[in-house]
Order: C-alpha cells, then sequence, then structure tokens
C-alpha cells in the first residue's frame, strides 16, 4: 500500500494551482483533507502523475457571513465547522450534519470543499448543500463561476468540476432563524457513511408548513431533493398523516442501488423512516431554539 | 509462607507506560540495517493455473535485488506437512495454480517498499483462469471445480465421532429439534499486522528470522524442514511487544518461510511488514461453517444427545493447524450439558477462499452459536423458559473433576452458581416482565442467554482426531499430546531478581502477570522484579507447545513462574540454614528472608543471599548447584492423547462463562440495540482482575463483530469483497454496549496457583447471546435467527416478509430505568 511515484507541487496562490492543473492536463489531482484521496492513491485506484497540495494556498480557509449566506473557504476544516458560532448560529443543519462525518480525526483534516469535489453519495455535506440549495464557487482559467447543486453533482463521484478548476468556496444561504431541522442517518457503525441520510429543514407555524428541504445522503449516485416530498408537507402541513405521506413518497422517488452493505428496496425504506424521523424532529425545533 | 500476597491484585500494567508513550519495540522497530524490502505478488484470480512467470521488467528496475517466483520455491522448499492424510501440497506461495485471490506467487525484495511494489507490478504472471466455488456445500457436488486434483475432491478431511448410543437417544426422544446454522469468516484485525525480517548468514549456515509470531512453536520444526534446515540452524526471534493477534499471528509461518527462503535466495536481509489490504486478504480467519443440528429431549427439558453436521470451509488449502477447526473444542462439544449421546460428522472444505487458521474463541463462538439456539429452541418447542432448561441439563456442582463423554476433563466449576449470578445481575425475572410490558407496547424486546465451558490451554494431542483411529493404531504412527511452559526465576550478584520466560505476549500483559507471581512468591514486590518474555528460539526453553495461544498463560505460563520462583526459594532457605548453621526445618521463608522458625538469630534477605552466594561459592553448602537461579518446567498430566475411541482431553483447564442479554430491535431498520449485558465468568484463581477485565471487554466485542458486522464476503467467482475497513466492519468503542462483568472462582486443582485461562472468553458467547436475545425479540413473528452476523438490511427483509408489525411509529425508550443504554448501530446526533 505505497503509492507510485507523483510529483508533488505545493502552491501558494490559486491562481498557480490552476496554473498546474492545465499543466497536467487531465493527470493531476488536487489535495485538500486527503481523508479520500491518500487512500485512493495508497491502493493504487488514484495513479495521478501529479498532487497538488492546497493546503498552503493562502486565503482559502475560512468561515464569512456575507449578504445572507455564509461562505466557507473551500479548506476550511470540518473540525472548525463544528465548533464555529456563526455555524451553530446561522446553519444548525451544518452542525448536526458535521458530527456524523466520520470521526474525530477524519474531520480534523477534511474540508468541506475536499468532501464537495469529492462527491461521495454517501457523504453529509453534499445533501447539506442540496437541501439549503447552496452554491459552489469555481474558478478556471477562464475565470470563476457560481454552480448550485443540480448543474454541480453528475453521478457518484463525478461533478462538473472542470479539470483546471478549483473548488473555491462553498456558499450556504442563512436558515429562517424560525426554522426546524434535522440531519438522520443510518449507518451499521458510528462514523461509516450513511447507508442513508436525510437532511431535513422545516418552517411554519402549527399545522402549517410554509418551507420544507429534504435532500439525500447514500440513496442514489448523487445528493437528491425530495421536491415532491416538499410539497406534500407544503400544502399538507406538519401532522402525522401528512409527514407520512411525504415519507412513503420520498421512498418512491429515490433510486438506490444494493451493495455489500444494504439492498435497494431497504434503502428505500431507510429513506421513509428517515424522513419520517428527520421531519418529526425538525418539527419539534419549530419556532426559534 | 506467602501471605503477603499479590495474587488477586489490580496492579497496573507495566507495559502500558511504554506502549501508550509510543517506546513499545514491535517488529517494525527493530533496528537492521542494511535491510532490504520485500513486496509480494498475489494472484487477482480464486482459481487458475500457472503457466509461466516474467520478472524480465521487474528485475531491470533500479533498487530491484531479487525476484523469488513460484517455481523457485517448487524447486528450493517443500510443502508444509498437513494434519490430514489427503495429499494436499501447501507451499509458501502458490506453485501449479492459484487457489484465492490474494495467494502469494512471488516476492520482490528492492531497496525499499516503494520500489518493491512498483516493481512488484511488472512482474508477468500467465494465468489460465479456472471456474472457482466458495461455498462448503456447493464445493462438495459432484460438478464443482476441484482445487486440488491430486486429492480428486475438494474434501480435505472427514470424521464421524461417536460417543455414546446417539442412534438409540433419537430412538427414544420425546422431542427432537433440527436446524441448520451459518457462521461468518471473521478474523481479529490486530492493530500490528503481520512482520517477517529474515537475515542469511552463508558462513554459519543461519537463518535468523525476526518475526511477530505467537506460536505454537510446533511450526518452527515444520518451518525449518520445508527450507530444509535443521532446527538449530534456524533461529527465530520475537520481538518483545506484539500489537495484538487473538490466534491469527500463528498462521504466518508460510510467511517464514518465505521471506526466509528470499533472504537465502537473494543474500540480503529482508523486511516484510504485512498491509492492512494483504491482511484482510489473505492473513487468517475462522472458518465459515455450514452446520446441521439435531437435539433429542425428553418433554421435561432433559436433553438426550445430539447431532453435529459441519461443513467448514478452510479456504484453498488446510492448513495446519487446521481442522483444528472441528476438533479443538473436542473435549467440550457437549458444554456445560450432562447429556451422554452424541454424533459429529465433520467435514474440512477446501475451497477458493483465503486460508483460516485459529481465530480467538478458536471454533468454539462456533459451537456455542449452534448449540446455544438448540437449547433456546427446545425451550421454545416445550413452551419452557430458556433458564429452566438450562438449569435440567447442567452439569451439577458436586460432579467435577467431570469427565465428559468425549474425554474433556472438566477440572472444577461451580456451573449453577455462576448462572444464578448472572440471572441475578441481570435481574432477569424483572426483566422477563418488563419485556411483557414492551411486547404489549408493540416493542421487540428480547432476551438471550448463553453458557459456555471456557477451554484454556489447548492439549496438542487433538490434532490428531483428524486421523482415523486406525492410522493411529498403526506400529509407524507416533502419538501426540501436551501443553508445557518453561520459567527461570535468577538473583542476580547484587539481590535484583529477573524472570525469564519464552512466551510471545501480544498484549497480555505477562511482564506485570509474572511480576506480581515472582513478588508473591519471594516476598518481594512486582517493581523488584525485571520480567523478560522475548521468545528466541536459540535461547529459551521451549517445545512444541510453546507461545502465548489457547488462553494458556493465565494457566501453564503462571504454574512454571510459580514453581520457579518456590524452586528458587527452596534454594535459598536451603542455603541460609546453611547460613545459619541450622537444620533446614528449622528454618522458613518470611517475609524476603530467611529466618529461623524459633524467631532468634539472624536472618538473610534475598539482597543477603546474593552478596555471598555469588562472590564467595565457598560459603554455599556442600551439594548444592552454584548459581542463585531456578528454571521450572510445567505441564499437565491430563494432556494425553487421544483414545482408540476419539476422546481426548483437548484443552487442560475449563472455565465457565454464562451470560445475559436484552436487546430491542427496531422493526422498521433492523438496527438491534443492546439493553443489557451481563458477563459472568468462572477462570478459577485471578491473579490481576484489571488484566481479567480487558480480556473480557476485548472478547466481549470481538464476539459482537461476529454477531453483528464482521464477516469477510467473496462474490461466486471468488473475488474478496471486504479487503479494506469500509467493508469489512469492525466493531469500535463506539459500538461497544455497557458490560456488567461478575466473577465466581472455582480454583483449578491442576494449575500452581489455581488459576485458569480466560483471554479468549466473549468470542464463544456473544455471538450465540447476541442470536438468541435477538430471536426472542422477534419471537412474536416468528423470525429466528440462524445465521451470523446479523445485518440490518437482511434482519429488516426478514422482518418485513415476516409480515413484520405495523409501520406505526414508536417512541423509543429503554428498558431498565437505571441503565444508560447506547443507541448500538445508529450515530448519536
Amino acid at each position: 500500500m505505497k503509492p507510485p511515484k507523483f510529483d508533488y507541487h505545493a502552491p501558494t496562490t490559486v491562481d498557480e494551482a490552476i496554473t498546474l492543473l492545465s499543466r497536467y492536463g487531465d493527470d493531476a489531482k488536487l489535495l485538500a483533507g486527503g481523508q479520500s484521496l491518500m487512500p485512493l492513491l495508497n491502493f493504487r485506484l488514484a495513479r495521478p502523475a501529479a498532487l497538488i497540495d492546497l493546503n498552503r494556498v493562502e486565503g482559502l480557509a475560512g468561515i464569512r457571513e456575507v449578504d445572507g449566506q455564509v461562505r466557507f473557504g473551500a479548506m476550511t476544516r470540518q473540525r472548525a465547522i463544528e465548533f464555529s458560532p456563526v455555524v451553530a448560529r446561522r446553519l444548525p443543519l451544518l452542525v448536526e450534519a458535521t458530527k456524523l462525518v466520520g470521526h474525530l480525526p477524519i474531520r480534523s483534516r477534511g474540508t468541506i470543499g475536499g468532501s464537495i469535489a469529492h462527491a461521495d453519495p454517501a457523504a453529509e455535506y453534499p445533501a447539506v448543500l442540496a437541501a439549503l440549495d447552496g452554491e459552489v464557487v469555481v474558478r478556471g482559467p477562464r475565470g470563476e463561476r457560481v454552480v448550485k447543486p443540480a448543474d454541480f453533482f453528475q453521478t457518484y463521484l463525478t461533478t462538473t468540476l472542470g479539470r483546471d478548476e478549483v473548488l473555491t468556496e462553498v456558499r450556504l444561504p442563512a436558515m429562517d432563524g424560525k426554522a426546524g431541522w434535522a440531519f438522520e442517518e443510518f449507518s451499521r457503525r458510528h462514523g461509516d457513511f450513511a447507508l442513508v441520510g436525510i437532511a431535513a429543514i422545516v418552517a411554519g407555524d402549527g399545522a402549517r408548513c410554509t418551507m420544507a428541504r429534504l435532500a439525500t445522503a447514500g440513496a442514489g449516485p448523487v445528493p437528491v431533493r425530495l421536491r415532491a416530498a416538499e410539497r406534500i408537507l407544503e400544502s399538507q402541513g406538519l401532522g402525522d398523516a401528512a409527514i407520512e405521506a411525504a415519507a412513503a413518497r420520498a421512498a418512491e422517488i429515490v433510486e438506490p442501488d444494493s451493495d455489500l452493505h444494504a439492498s435497494a428496496a431497504y434503502r428505500k425504506n431507510l429513506t421513509r423512516v428517515l424522513t419520517e424521523r428527520a421531519v418529526r424532529r425538525a418539527v419539534t425545533r419549530l419556532g426559534g431554539r | 509462607m506467602t501471605s503477603e500476597g499479590w495474587i488477586g491484585k489490580p496492579v497496573t500494567r507495566v507495559e502500558d507506560a511504554r506502549l501508550l508513550t509510543g517506546r513499545g519495540t514491535y517488529i517494525d522497530d527493530l533496528p537492521m540495517p542494511h535491510a532490504h524490502h520485500a513486496a509480494i505478488v498475489r494472484s487477482p484470480y480464486a482459481h487458475a493455473r500457472i503457466l509461466g512467470y516474467d520478472v524480465r521488467a521487474a528485475l531491470a528496475m533500479p533498487g530491484v535485488v531479487g525476484v523469488v517466483t513460484g517455481a523457485d520455491v517448487a524447486a528450493k522448499t517443500k510443502p508444509f506437512a498437513v494434519g490430514v492424510t489427503s495429499p494436499v501440497h501447501y507451499y509458501c506461495t502458490a506453485t501449479d495454480k492459484a487457489r484465492f485471490v490474494g495467494e502469494p506467487v512471488a516476492v520482490v525484495v528492492a531497496r525499499d517498499r516503494y520500489t518493491a511494489e512498483d516493481a512488484a507490478e511488472l512482474v508477468q504472471v500467465d494465468y489460465e483462469p479456472l471456474p472457482a466455488v466458495v461455498d462448503p456445500e456447493r464445493a462438495l457436488d459432484a460438478d464443482a471445480p476441484v482445487l486440488h486434483e491430486k486429492v480428486g475432491t475438494n474434501l480435505a478431511n472427514h470424521r464421524r465421532l461417536v460417543y455414546g448410543d446417539p442412534d438409540r437417544a433419537f430412538a427414544e426422544a420425546e422431542v427432537v429439534i433440527r436446524e441448520r446454522f451459518r457462521f461468518p469468516k471473521i478474523g481479529s484485525t490486530p492493530i500490528e499486522t503481520y512482520g517477517i525480517v529474515a537475515r542469511w548468514d552463508p558462513i554459519d549456515e543461519v537463518l535468523t528470522i525476526w518475526a511477530n509470531f505467537m506460536g505454537p512453536f510446533i511450526m518452527h520444526p515444520l518451518t525449518a524442514r520445508v527450507l530444509g534446515l535443521p532446527e538449530n540452524r534456524m533461529r527465530l526471534i520475537v520481538p518483545q511487544d506484539i500489537g495484538g493477534s487473538f490466534g491469527i499471528k500463528t498462521s504466518m509461518f508460510p510467511y517464514i518461510a518465505l521471506i526466509g527462503l528470499t533472504a537465502m535466495t537473494t543474500g540480503v536481509t529482508v523486511k516484510w511488514i504485512e498491509d492492512r489490504r494483504e491482511h484482510l486478504l489473505a492473513s487468517s480467519s475462522g472458518t465459515d461453517r455450514v452446520a446441521y443440528r439435531e437435539l433429542a429431549a425428553k418433554k421435561d427439558g432433559t436433553i438426550l444427545g445430539m447431532r453435529f453436521r459441519w461443513y467448514d470451509n478452510v479456504g484453498g488449502y488446510i492448513r495446519s493447524p487446521e481442522p483444528g477447526c472441528s476438533y479443538r473444542p473436542l473435549g467440550n462439544y457437549v458444554g456445560p450439558y450432562r447429556f451422554q449421546h452424541l454424533e459429529v460428522e465433520a467435514s474440512t472444505v477446501m475451497t477458493n477462499k483465503s486460508l483460516t487458521g485459529p481465530n480467538r474463541g478458536y471454533a468454539c463462538g462456533h459451537l456455542y452459536f449452534e448449540s446455544e439456539r438448540m437449547v433456546d429452541l427446545l425451550a421454545e418447542k416445550l413452551g419452557m423458559d430458556p433458564v429452566a432448561v438450562r438449569k435440567k441439563n447442567l452439569i451439577a456442582t458436586d460432579a467435577f473433576p467431570y469427565r465428559t463423554p468425549t474425554g474433556g476433563l472438566y477440572d472444577s466449576g461451580d456451573y449453577a452458581g455462576a448462572f444464578d449470578r448472572a440471572l441475578e445481575m441481570a435481574r432477569y425475572d424483572e426483566l422477563r416482565r418488563e419485556q411483557a410490558k414492551a411486547r404489549a407496547a408493540g416493542r421487540y424486546v428480547g432476551i438471550g442467554i448463553a453458557l459456555a465451558v471456557d477451554p484454556s490451554v489447548s492439549n496438542m494431542g487433538y490434532v490428531a482426531t483428524a486421523l482415523d483411529p486406525q492410522f493411529r493404531a498403526k506400529p509407524e504412527y507416533l502419538a501426540k499430546s501436551g501443553a508445557m511452559e518453561a520459567a527461570t526465576v535468577k538473583v542476580d550478584p547484587l539481590g535484583r531478581v529477573t524472570a525469564i520466560l519464552g512466551t510471545t505476549p501480544q498484549g497480555q500483559g505477562h511482564q506485570t502477570i509474572v511480576s506480581q507471581i515472582v513478588a508473591h512468591e519471594l516476598g518481594l514486590t512486582p517493581r523488584d522484579v525485571t520480567v523478560v518474555d522475548e521468545m528466541d528460539t536459540f535461547t529459551r526453553i521451549w517445545s512444541i507447545s510453546s507461545g502465548t495461544y489457547s488462553s494458556r498463560f493465565g494457566s501453564v505460563g503462571t504454574s512454571a513462574t510459580a514453581l520457579a520462583a518456590r524452586k528458587l526459594r527452596t534454594k535459598l532457605v536451603e542455603y541460609g540454614a546453611h547460613l545459619m548453621s541450622l537444620p533446614v526445618d528449622e528454618v522458613e521463608w518470611r517475609e524476603g528472608a530467611v529466618r529461623a522458625k524459633s524467631g532468634k538469630g539472624a536472618s538473610y534477605t534475598i539482597k543477603d543471599l546474593a552478596g555471598r552466594g555469588h562472590w564467595n561459592t565457598e560459603s554455599l553448602p556442600e551439594g548444592i548447584e552454584a548459581g542463585l537461579q531456578a528454571t521450572a518446567v510445567f505441564h499437565f498430566d491430563v494432556a494425553k492423547a487421544v483414545d482408540e475411541h476419539d476422546r481426548v482431553n483437548s484443552s487442560n483447564t475449563y472455565g465457565f462463562i454464562a451470560e445475559v442479554m436484552a436487546v430491542e430491535v427496531d422493526p422498521r431498520t433492523g438496527a438491534v440495540k443492546i439493553l443489557r449485558y451481563v458477563t459472568v465468568h468462572d477462570a478459577g484463581t485471578i491473579i490481576n482482575p484489571l488484566i481479567v477485565e480487558g480480556q473480557i471487554y476485548g472478547g466481549a466485542l470481538h464476539g459482537l463483530g461476529g454477531a453483528l458486522y464482521e464477516d469477510m464476503q467473496y462474490d461466486a467467482d471468488g473475488q474478496c469483497l471486504t479487503a479494506t475497513f469500509m467493508d469489512y466492519l469492525v466493531p469500535t468503542a463506539c459500538e461497544a454496549p455497557t458490560i456488567d462483568i461478575a466473577h465466581v472462582s472455582s480454583p483449578s486443582p491442576l494449575t500452581t496457583l489455581g488459576s485458569k485461562g480466560l483471554g479468549e472468553s466473549g468470542t464463544m458467547t456473544v455471538p450465540a447471546v447476541v442470536a438468541n436475545a435477538v430471536s426472542d425479540a422477534l419471537a412474536p413473528i416468528g423470525v429466528r435467527i440462524n445465521e451470523l452476523p446479523i445485518n440490518p438490511s437482511a434482519l429488516w427483509a426478514r422482518i418485513h416478509q415476516a409480515g413484520g408489525p405495523d409501520m406505526a411509529p414508536r417512541t423509543p425508550h429503554s428498558l431498565g430505568a437505571s441503565r444508560e443504554t447506547r443507541d448500538a448501530p445508529r450515530s448519536a446526533g
């Protein structure tokens, strides 16, 4: 389990990183927290000619609140997000999701940009990005573009990020202070990738639902916004019958796969059960925290 | 004489300071000047004929010093002896064919591991892929692919063992239960993988091997023979610290031969540290087993007899000490029960999976999973409480020492007492009432029980059960038996005490335990005693049974240590008496010194005696051997060879485990949550309760792996699907339930201190207790656990198929208000 030979570069600016990416064409990998890439290298499943290490790029980490958005530099560690007062105040769903990311040592190295760019379908951050309908900022030789999640995730471990582009920032809209939220996931062990995870945000008063956002992890090749289920809540409210109907609809929407750990039918079932549980828990948090 | 007791004291481990601060000496820490590094080329095919090798590109790579292929192995080594009569040719690499994914086919040696791995990719092996078979029952079909043409079948070994009159027991039975079980292929995944360094000295013709090998050292002569070396030309040294093993490092001996051959061939010192992928693909595991069980009983719950029919899957070759998977628990096949009639039909089957060998609890996890499920099925059939059925059949407390129908000699025990203790701790009756309430509320709460006789110190003689009695009756057959250990205690010229053993601790704390025993026997403190236990076949006293396996140190190592310390004490007393000019019977050893029984006159401490005995040998009494040291070799008289009726006392001491577990199953996700877990152990005299507790925690977690998580899976083509920790799921601290531990003590009459081993503990019982608890939880819908591990996805499917519960949400709340429980498989929010 030693990687094959590769060139190593540690640029200090994003532009320098982009230049290097352009130089290697398809044959370079960006190194962020390394929590997925390093095992892939050691297993020789990834054999890039070069590693471009983003850890010394200035200004690529940090959390800022701008115009109703929380903006995360791509190299912001998950551990920093877990303990950020801004995130706690504006994005409590993200805090809850972060605690489900791997284990402490993984979160200490792992970054928000790395997680989203890696696009593991069972990861928590892509689901949060989808649920909050945030955006990612991507910079390349032709400049910067802002991409919505639906236009970013393509399939397993595959995004629309160009070979010469760097994901520089993740922008999430601050949550409505009166909204309720929950991230429910089922994994066989603590810290494992979710067999299925559900991010839920609801707003409303009494039984009326003014806004519902539901997104999946692990229930298909990309995170899925469960729009039809959201509409059931928004039209029928937050009573038991509506929640159960929305959960049943959620299970119909997703198209999960079978693997060693879970069948597709089981993942559909989990989508239903966890949607129900996530919405119920979100409802208990309605009206401020 | 030794009332200043250190036995039973919770002395903190002397090993911990160095291990926890990164100062341990593991195999990879040994300084090895000029060592080159090996990378092993492994078969990507489960079954393939090897047509040839092209190593030119690998050899041409700068930094590469040599390549050894299966062709070299076939030419320069012999196959390993196997424990069966089938002509299985097992070499340290594939030679004619590869028979499992990950089987070594060649080794590249280079200046560093990176270069070696790069060059390993350039070794071209010409394979002709063949159809594979992975299921042990399918492998016995007439049209199944045959792995070993010379054997002609995939059946490596088959024995039918009959004890008592099982046919009559079944004919007379009022109730007969039949069931099929599957036990998964699980390993141990020690933190430290295999590691070997080999150096060939062509002048002295000595091959020195450093390896984190755990024994038994029967593998030393087997390996030397493979390499064509006299035993006293192969020096095997085990470093001070081994990072866990749990049975798995027994099976590294083929790599010792391979890396040894590589050093002899290339002429350089060769180092190989197994990586995790190699470990999961190709180190060792327990067998996966299909078992057909039958139980004959009377209507009152009395068990009359049992039938076991086993298909144990040993993978591509039967590797020694297999088929121990079938015979290691022979003496305790009947567990803690009195029944006298038993038939065992054991088939050892070869398939295109990785190879097997001892794994913590060696075959006892399988045995008790099946047996304890059968007892619960009997209770269910008769409408009896599972406690009542068990009590009806337990071996009585006044029956010890108890000879089992299969030849086991249970040295001591109080099974009913330990069982009652577990039931009290679990508040069993109250638990049943709470369960009834939970069921009425639509919740799936279950209570499981498991009892196990916990064997320690294997008698090497059991292995011969694989051979039939006619074969064993031949005059040229040499019987096998035994379990021994040696210890030396010596006093240096300034009166300091050192104890030397040839054991191979893998985290068991031998230094702590030995220092306690020596301090106890000599009236010192453990701090005063230095313990050296780095095994070296050139300098230590050892035999084929040496090593640290089958929970043997707690029985046999401790006994040897105590005997050596006592022998030294006797010598010191004799010397002291001489110095005091008193007859020996008028002096005694008291408070660390030789003193006159009368209390008058001088006394001589160890320091006093060392100061004279070493510096002035003239002061020694006539006839005494100079040197203040004693060596004792302890062995068990009860370790006899298997008899003509296939009876054998397969272990030497036998402890007992009684467990109660309560679980709740979430019918909507199939998640199993452990609400309460009580485990009561009888390991005789306990020398250090802290170490014992650590073993119990570890054993329980390991058992939980087999029950809920671990499963080495293969697809139909024999590709291993679980070669990383993403897919091979080992329980972690987060999955650990709260464990309530208690002890009862029935000291062994056979060991010097009355102690017994208990290092395997919960691996034997937890698969059974979890399966029983989950089956009990799901009894209302008739879902029973016959296969492990319990995967939530599969369990949910069965609950769903069984008509399942209504899908209404419920508010989960914990059973038993006093207890905090952990949401086992679900992540905390």
